[in-house]
């Protein structure tokens, strides 16, 4: 389980821009250690968005999305206090899923 | 488009043939069936595999930085004007896997993405949209004065 992302989300007339930063190495499996020997790949392979339980986006990453990933966009159709849910899988298995409360 | 089941079935069959056989790992076998294009190594692959040949399109803006000190952490952006827009992927022409990312974009969501990438060196940076099934890119070239891949 990743740590905490950080989510915030905004209502302006009816439209909700939401950024996220997400907690993750993002290894890309190109790196080497001291040694020599490559560092496997690690990184988050999807993310999905829900607004009130309906996906308002749904992404898929390669290894070339940047160390603690920034996601920006933005919906129509929503307004102050509903809720909406970012998640992410890696291509370890790991995930992790966060709440924001649109303000 | 109307896949049978027996075609289901057939390509369910062969794909565990190749897994049972060793020659294709359970992961291998997921991602030839749900990501496409990420494990392409060139350009021309990757664009191959988004499904080729995207008429270039000024209805798309790509807002990446002219010049980006550091290739690690490069913000990248995209919004697409072309109506029905249902795909957006950014990819990095000289990146050793050059497809970042690809976002699917339902209806009431705006086709307006921004994130951050990694570039391995100064490269274009094209953004391919697909809209009522035709396929639209737009590339803006970066210079990276420190690459953000290797190490």
């Amino acid at each position: 389980m990743g740590r905490p992302m950080r989510i915030r989300a905004k209502a302006d007339n009816g439209v909700v821009t939401v950024r996220a930063l997400m907690a993750h190495v993002m290894e890309g499996g190109q790196r080497k250690d001291a040694s020599g020997n490559v560092i496997p790949a690690h990184h988050i392979s999807e993310v999905s968005a829900t607004h009130n339980g309906k996906t308002v986006l749904s992404a898929q990453w390669g290894s070339a999305v940047s160390q603690n990933p920034y996601l920006a966009f933005s919906f129509e159709g929503g307004a102050a206090g509903d809720k909406v849910v970012v998640s992410w899988k890696d291509n370890k298995g790991d995930s992790r899923t966060d709440e924001v409360t649109v303000s | 488009m109307n896949t049978t089941r027996r075609q289901v079935i057939k390509t369910a069959g062969a794909l565990s043939t190749l897994v049972s056989l060793g020659i294709m790992t359970q992961a291998q076998a997921l991602a030839a069936e749900s990501r496409p294009g990420f494990e392409s190594k060139g350009y021309a692959d990757a664009i191959n595999a988004l499904g080729g040949n995207p008429a270039q399109s000024a209805d798309i803006e790509v807002v990446a930085p002219d010049i980006a000190e550091n290739g690690a952490v490069v913000p990248v952006g995209a919004v697409s004007n072309i109506p029905n827009t249902t795909d957006m992927w950014f990819l990095v022409e000289k990146n050793p896997f050059p497809l970042a990312a690809g976002f699917a974009i339902p209806a009431g969501t705006k086709a307006d993405v921004q994130t951050r990438l990694k570039m391995g060196q100064t490269s274009n940076v094209t953004v391919v949209v697909k809209a009522d099934g035709k396929l639209y890119a737009a590339s803006k070239e970066t210079k990276v004065t420190l690459g953000g891949c290797g190490g």
